[in-house]
């Protein structure tokens, strides 16, 4: 088995700690926020997520690259984090899916990598003083210059990440009914193929940074999706006639993006809507309320949350640094309807009387588990009860 | 839901004795669930046969019954103590069958005892493989083609139906696979459909599909009432299917698979939990999948905490049984708090930012007629977890913490292939080198594709020999993935010595990332292990110490539970001032050394952390109590090597190590540990070499005028003719420095010495070989006592039932002697407080004596904690380990009020428990070596009683009524008449070959005559096999077995029928069937009112 030469890397952080390792992935230079995510599997779904546009990854797992990379499991069409750190970057990848090294995929698209670091101290460094701004690279590795550099990166809060990744035009998802089908294996080929049902509905996803499983959960659900990107205005949005409005998860600080926000106001009220994460956070805003920045934020696939209607807990997939602050919303007319039970956040709003409600985690998982599924059938409910 | 109350008093069920598949790991769980019910306001009802507990220990129940565990004993305890609830789901599969019992004969309806937990209908399902498959249908799950049998004959007919081999035999309601297997043509298939029906307990088998080769997963679920359910822990093996879980090498969490494959395998479980409907608690999922496709069929769910849920509790540091305790009566999840938090609930699932290893440990070489081969019945009696940051540095730990004498995964010059100037060259003991390349890759094929408990070293071999990952995958059946990080190892392990000595201060610490010892390096440099250390240390390269925390350090984390690693970065190990004590555990259980040891260091921690000390345990074994993380202060789960016990010891600064508890591990690094600056609390190293040297031994007892056999030390053939000869035939031969026995033999001519010289032991001036005078006939008499230095007490004596000349751990042992004159008695007690007081022991001592006549011979002396430890403890209710633990922190014995030896109204009886059953080929004659697994224990006012206690404990059943088999040597013919005549005045009828039916008959004694096997059909094992022999007793003709004695004891064994092979045992067995007879069955009684009666 060859072993390709690594190059020594540098990460550095603004609060001056610096931490020496290996390059993997491309031999360059990347800056961006630090967080950390616990998920244990779904690396190649976590480096492909929006919504860590301007982050810099760390995986807690020290693991990482085991089973490769393949088409069916990408969340966007390329990697989307700044840089991804780890404690052991597999050299070979073993899965019969896989179809490249998450070396090469990395490299292929330009993403750094830095692997050989004590990614647990990493960890509890950005625990205990926030998440923190960083730059990586193999090709400087003067530690004062990159401290500096990370000290001169705009901060997270006040960044808008979400044009750099929203889609350029509005767009069909799926016409052909190729890309949505449940994950389909082997065990299950030697049956008849799981047809999709028949589309029920129609509607517009309004795409900040949108995971391609949301898309694939609202059409398995029966809904047609029309994805338009994070400027559309709501007339404009109103015009496809659809019969209700998705608000994707995506990058960045909620409050710096008063064009999606103050358009997803005009919206309640005209048409259902479902938010996830951000979309929450939008609708959160929209309402009235505040946002802030969390500590580190929630990223990974074990956080607990309470359904506050069923007292019933779900494990979810969560990825954000901001939260909606319950104290900032009017009780009269929103409800919180999910608590997270590890800090007691909010997990999900619903509004008294409009057919409006949202989730801060990720019923559509990828990477995570599948308990909250059930809200994507319960946003066809709310269309169908209109 | 807040917890139940409308329920007090809450009846467990344990495990029993230790058998392979059911360990101390039911221990672990069934202590946790006690304390967390405790801690609930409950009031639990206990029993548990195995003395050997820490659950056991009067304190952790209200009432606890040592009484053989069946439905008749749980109904007699049912009836006194009016229980309203019964969990059965933390005694494993023993308890889950029990219960199981109580519910259908109607004995739990009767007293009306709610089953909490699971309900019988949920077991049933969970349980009875139609049903199963039945319920896995009905959610859409995919399992491997297969069908039911009852009989042979339907068994061929779902053969031809699946249409090729191998094909897969398990038989329902089983422990750990026993009497299933894997067949590669019809004469197997027929063969183990027939020992798996035997087996099952309801007649029942299901052959199915071979899944051999596939991937192999286990998912750890638990469920509350609300239904909630989460995943504790993903767990990969290494080994794929056709090895059983319990005999593979196993992985957490999951390194294999994406997390689209994952989650569906978390979906399903999640399915499975509801449709099987287990309600609260903890479960098992195992599946299986096709690594070329990824279809993925279930294996089987278990309904109980079980080994793996110990394994994911270790390795997440998630308590699950403690949890699965508290979901049984009504808490939810979130409302349960995470113990390693504090803050978070325990609905979530643990996240874990390292690497963790299990490795089973195999002793094939206590059973040489039993070929070292892993099926999917389970032979390990142990296994070992190692936790790191990478699979390679985990993996290493792992290798080095099975104490098999390996460094890591080779460069420790251990290997059975080297690499010489002129080839390749292969080494096993006892037979010629093998030189022949293609001989040795031959040798490697077989050792890969058929899997064994050395294949992983094979691996490695493989690996030199230029094999292709794939090409070892396409042998084994390991991922790709595995197979490259032991590659990686291979790797450095080369260019290390390419470049030794003189490694770079960078080459050194990317070693140690890659776990290689300071052994191995000092191997592959040509240096000493001390050096090797010293040059590591000078360039700064010492290891972290990191938390288990569950959350990935997402949180903060208060329970101290630690790893090492050689990450470059943070030591989270806290500091503080307070005096600290080591104690190192036994390492993985093997035959002679188990649970007994770790119930020592478990107290040890339990009173020194009381006394106020800070208690610090490293251990490297995931199934016991003492690796709970509240067990003591301080838990490093560590391999128990020089090196790793000294990092801790240097990082913690601590004040003193206890060595003497966890068994012959911590007690063979001893001498080194002091060497190298640790202070050892207790009896002194010195003081343990004296009573372990020979020369210095008879010293000593020559000094103190006390008479051992006659004996001599040997290096070679010559001198061991010389000295058995002088001494007089039989001796008994050994090595020195062994464990339960290893290698013991009594040899009875020369003929036998030169083959056991030549064959057995590999005699050097380093290795000698002891000869020691057999006393035929003797008494055996093992001797616990604790000293202060100053004072002396007696904690028990014991008086073994079994004839000297049969391992101690092996014989059963009744408290107090009962057969012993008062004289003898004060002999032992003087030679016992003579050699305390000479030894300067300073905590515990077991001596083991031979009396005959009136000479009281010493055996041994062991100045350390005993296999017996425990069951005196129990017989007596004083605390020996514990006061031990505080006698050797500097406490007296008249400080701590332990002045006299105490006095029993009652008899207890140890009994051991034999896996003979998953060694077939291996005669079961017992011998001086120790092959044991368990112990259960029987008190009672009447021995008799008693001791027939440890026979149902056992599992043995003692028959009153039907025919027995007797056949015995000439010398034991006059007391086999004796005990004929008893048995048949108690109603049974004796059925015997010619030589002793001829005994029998001339003294009057009614006997059938039957064939012998030679003598043509039907004959004796028709017999056996057709059920009509309810016991055998069997004493070996001579002192060699004929190979048609060993043909009858192993049929009996596969068909269950108890079979004693010595006199003295059958002596016990009669008087306990009279005693009952008498008696009109027996009486149970709580342990906390026989204490109340002890003296």
């Amino acid at each position: 088995m060859p072993t390709k030469t690594r190059q020594p890397a540098l990460l550095a952080l603004e609060d001056g700690t610096v931490f020496r390792g290996m390059a993997f992935g491309a031999q360059t230079e990347a800056g961006g926020e630090v967080v950390f995510n616990t998920s244990l599997t779904g690396y190649q779904e976590v480096i492909t997520d929006p919504s860590y546009k301007g982050q810099m990854v760390v995986m807690t797992n020290p693991l990482i690259g085991n089973y490769g990379v393949n088409d069916a499991d990408l969340e966007s069409p390329r990697p989307q984090v700044e840089a991804l750190i780890v404690r052991e970057v597999s050299r070979i990848y073993s899965n019969y899916r896989a179809t490249e090294s998450l070396d090469d995929y990395l490299a292929r698209h330009g993403v750094p990598g830095i692997e050989g670091i004590d990614t647990r101290m990493l960890t509890r460094h950005l625990r205990e003083q926030g998440a923190l701004r960083g730059v990586l690279s193999s090709s400087n590795t003067q530690a004062d210059a990159l401290v500096d550099k990370a000290r001169a990166l705009p901060p997270m809060a006040g960044s808008d990440f979400v044009k750099a990744v929203t889609c350029r035009a509005a767009y069909q998802w799926d016409p052909d009914d190729m890309l949505s089908a449940p994950w389909q294996d082997a065990y299950r080929a030697r049956h008849a193929p799981v047809p999709l049902p028949p589309v029920a509905h129609h509607i517009v996803a309004l795409d900040c940074g949108l995971k391609w499983n949301i898309l694939r959960c609202l059409r398995r659900c029966g809904l047609r999706v029309t994805v338009v990107p994070a400027g559309t205005t709501a007339a404009a949005i109103l015009a496809h006639k659809p019969a209700g409005v998705f608000l994707s998860n995506g990058p960045g600080d909620p409050a710096a993006l008063p064009y999606v926000f103050d358009e997803v106001r005009a919206l309640l009220g005209q048409v259902p809507i479902f938010g996830i994460c951000l979309g929450h956070q939008m609708l959160g805003l929209a309402f009235g309320g505040t946002t802030f920045k969390l500590k580190f934020g929630h990223h990974g696939g074990n956080q607990p949350v309470k359904n506050l209607a069923t007292g019933r807990v779900e494990i979810t997939a969560q990825n954000h640094g901001f939260a909606v602050d319950a104290d900032s919303l009017d009780p009269q007319a929103v409800s919180v309807t999910h608590l997270n039970l590890n800090d007691r956040t909010v997990e999900g709003l619903r509004h008294r009387t409009l057919p409006v409600f949202s989730v801060q985690y990720h019923p559509e998982a990828a990477p995570g588990p599948h308990d909250p599924a059930y809200l994507f059938q319960q946003f066809r409910t709310l269309i169908e009860q209109q | 839901m807040p917890k139940r109350t409308d329920i007090k008093r809450i009846m467990l069920i344990g495990s029993g004795p230790i058998v392979i598949g059911q360990a101390c790991e039911f221990d672990y769980s069934g202590t946790q669930a006690c304390k967390a019910l405790a801690e609930e306001g409950y009031e639990v009802i206990l029993i548990n046969s195995n003395p050997a507990t820490i659950m056991t220990d009067p304190e952790f129940a209200l009432r606890t019954y040592i009484e053989p565990i069946n439905a008749k004993m749980c109904e007699k305890i049912i009836r006194i103590e009016k229980p309203d609830a019964l969990l059965p789901t933390i005694g494993g599969q023993t308890g889950l069958n029990t219960a199981m019992e109580l519910a259908d004969k109607g004995i739990l309806a009767k007293y009306g005892v709610e089953m909490i937990g699971v309900t019988p209908a949920v077991i049933r399902k969970a349980e009875e493989r139609e049903l199963f498959k039945q319920a896995m249908q009905n959610i859409g799950l995919d399992l491997p083609i297969s069908g039911f049998a009852h009989t042979v004959a339907e068994a061929e007919v779902v053969a031809a139906m699946i249409g090729r081999f191998p094909l897969i035999i398990r038989p329902s309601f089983t422990l750990g696979g026993t009497g299933g297997g894997i067949a590669y043509n019809r004469a197997e298939f027929l063969e183990i459909c027939r020992t798996g029906l035997q087996a099952s307990r309801n007649r029942e088998i299901l052959i199915e599909e071979s899944l051999i080769g596939w991937k192999e997963y286990e998912l750890e679920v638990m469920r509350d009432l609300h239904d909630n359910v989460v995943i504790i822990c993903s767990i990969e093996n290494i080994d794929p299917m056709g090895v059983h879980t319990g005999d593979s090498i196993t992985v957490a969490p999951a390194q294999t698979l994406t997390d689209r494959c994952y989650q569906y395998m978390r979906d399903a479980s999640i399915a499975v939990m509801r449709e099987i409907g287990v309600e609260t608690g903890g479960s098992n999922v195992q599946w299986a999948v096709d690594p070329k496709n990824g279809r993925m069929v279930i294996i089987e769910m278990n309904p109980r905490v079980s080994r793996s849920s110990a394994l994911a509790s270790k390795a997440t540091g998630f308590p699950i049984a403690k949890f699965a305790a508290k979901l049984a009566v009504g808490y939810t999840l979130d409302e349960i708090s995470n113990d390693i938090t504090r803050k978070t609930p325990a609905s979530f699932e643990p996240s874990i930012d390292y690497c963790v290893v299990k490795y089973p440990r195999f002793t094939f070489e206590k059973f040489p007629g039993t070929p070292d081969v892993l099926t999917t019945q389970m032979r390990s009696v142990g296994e070992t977890m190692a936790i790191g940051r990478t699979f390679k540095e985990a993996w290493q730990k792992a290798c080095r913490s099975l104490e098999i004498g390996r460094a890591g995964f080779g460069a420790d010059g251990k290997d059975a292939i080297v690499r010489t100037p002129t080839g390749w060259l292969y080494r096993e003991r006892g037979k010629p080198d093998v030189a022949d390349a293609k001989a040795i890759d031959a040798l490697i094929r077989t050792k890969l594709r058929t899997p064994n408990s050395q294949r992983m070293f094979f691996v490695r071999h493989a690996l030199q020999f230029g094999y292709s990952i794939n090409d070892i995958y396409e042998l084994t059946g390991i991922d790709p993935w595995f197979v490259d990080n032991l590659q990686q190892l291979v790797e450095m392990e080369d260019d290390l010595r390419a470049s030794a000595p003189n490694w770079s201060a960078t080459q050194l610490r990317q070693a140690k990332q890659n776990g290689f010892s300071d052994r191995q390096l000092a191997w592959l440099a040509g240096t000493t292990e001390a050096a090797m250390r010293a040059t590591r240390t000078q360039h700064g390269i010492l290891p972290v110490y990191k938390l288990v925390d569950t959350c990935a350090a997402e949180f903060e984390a208060f329970t101290p539970y630690y790893y090492s690693t050689y990450d470059e970065g943070e030591d989270e190990a806290r500091n503080s001032t307070r005096k600290k004590i080591m104690i190192l555990g036994g390492g993985p259980n093997r035959i002679g050394q188990g649970i007994e040891f770790d119930y020592c260091c478990v107290h040890a921690a339990f009173a020194l952390k009381a006394a106020g000390f800070e208690t610090i345990m490293v251990n490297s074994n995931p199934e016991t109590v003492s690796t709970d993380y509240d067990t003591s202060d301080k838990l490093y789960f560590e391999p128990l090597t020089l090196e790793d016990v000294l990092n801790i010891y240097e990082r913690e600064q601590c004040d003193g190590v206890i060595v003497q508890f966890g068994g012959q591990t911590p007690l063979n690094l001893a001498l080194a540990l002091q060497r190298a600056g640790v202070t050892i609390i207790g009896t002194s190293p010195e003081s343990i070499d004296r009573a372990e040297d020979r020369k210095l031994f008879q010293q000593m007892l020559k000094k103190l005028q006390l008479t051992q056999p006659p004996n001599d030390t040997v290096t070679n053939l010559d001198e061991a003719c010389a000295a058995a000869l002088h001494i007089g035939y039989p001796v008994l031969v050994r090595p020195s420095y062994v464990l339960g026995g290893r290698a013991m033999q009594i040899v009875y001519d020369e003929d036998e010495l030169r083959h056991y010289m030549t064959e057995a032991v590999q005699a050097s001036s380093e290795r000698p070989v002891l000869i020691d005078k057999f006393i035929e006939d003797a008494v055996e008499v093992d001797v616990d006592c604790i000293a202060d230095g100053t004072t002396a007490v007696i904690g028990g004596i014991m008086e073994h039932i079994e004839k000297a000349g049969i391992h101690s751990g092996d014989s059963a042992c009744v408290m107090p002697p009962h057969s012993l004159s008062d004289q003898i008695v004060r002999e032992i007690r003087r030679a016992t407080y003579a050699m305390a007081k000479e030894l300067d022991v300073r905590g515990l001592m077991n001596v083991q004596y031979a009396v005959r006549d009136a000479t009281v011979y010493v055996l041994e002396v062991n100045p350390r904690a005993s296999r017996t430890v425990p069951f005196v403890s129990k017989a007596t209710g004083v605390p020996l380990a514990k006061l031990a633990a505080r006698v050797m922190a500097g406490a007296t014995l008249p400080e701590l009020g332990f002045t006299s030896e105490p006095v029993i109204p009652y008899f207890c009886v140890k009994e051991a428990v034999l896996p003979f059953a998953r060694f077939t080929g291996t005669d079961i004659e017992l011998s001086p070596e120790m092959r044991s697994t368990g112990e259960v224990m029987g008190i009672d006012t009447d021995l008799g009683i008693a001791f027939a206690k440890t026979q149902f404990g056992a599992g043995v059943n003692l028959p009153f009524y039907g025919k027995l088999f007797v056949s015995v040597r000439d010398a034991d013919k006059r007391y086999a008449v004796s005990l004929a005549k008893r048995l048949v005045a108690q109603g049974l009828q004796m059925v015997s070959t010619e030589g002793t039916a001829r005994a029998l008959r001339n003294s009057g004694v009614p006997v059938e005559e039957v064939h012998k096997i030679s003598e043509g059909r039907p004959n004796i094992l028709d017999l056996i096999t057709n059920g009509e022999i309810k016991l055998i007793i069997n004493t070996v003709s001579g002192h060699k077995a004929r190979a048609d004695e060993i043909v009858i004891r192993s049929t009996a064994t596969a068909h269950n029928v108890p079979c004693i092979t010595t006199i003295s045992g059958a002596e016990a067995a009669i008087m306990g069937i009279e005693a009952i007879r008498a008696r009109d069955g027996v009486n149970v009684c709580a342990l906390q009112d026989y204490h109340a009666q002890a003296r």
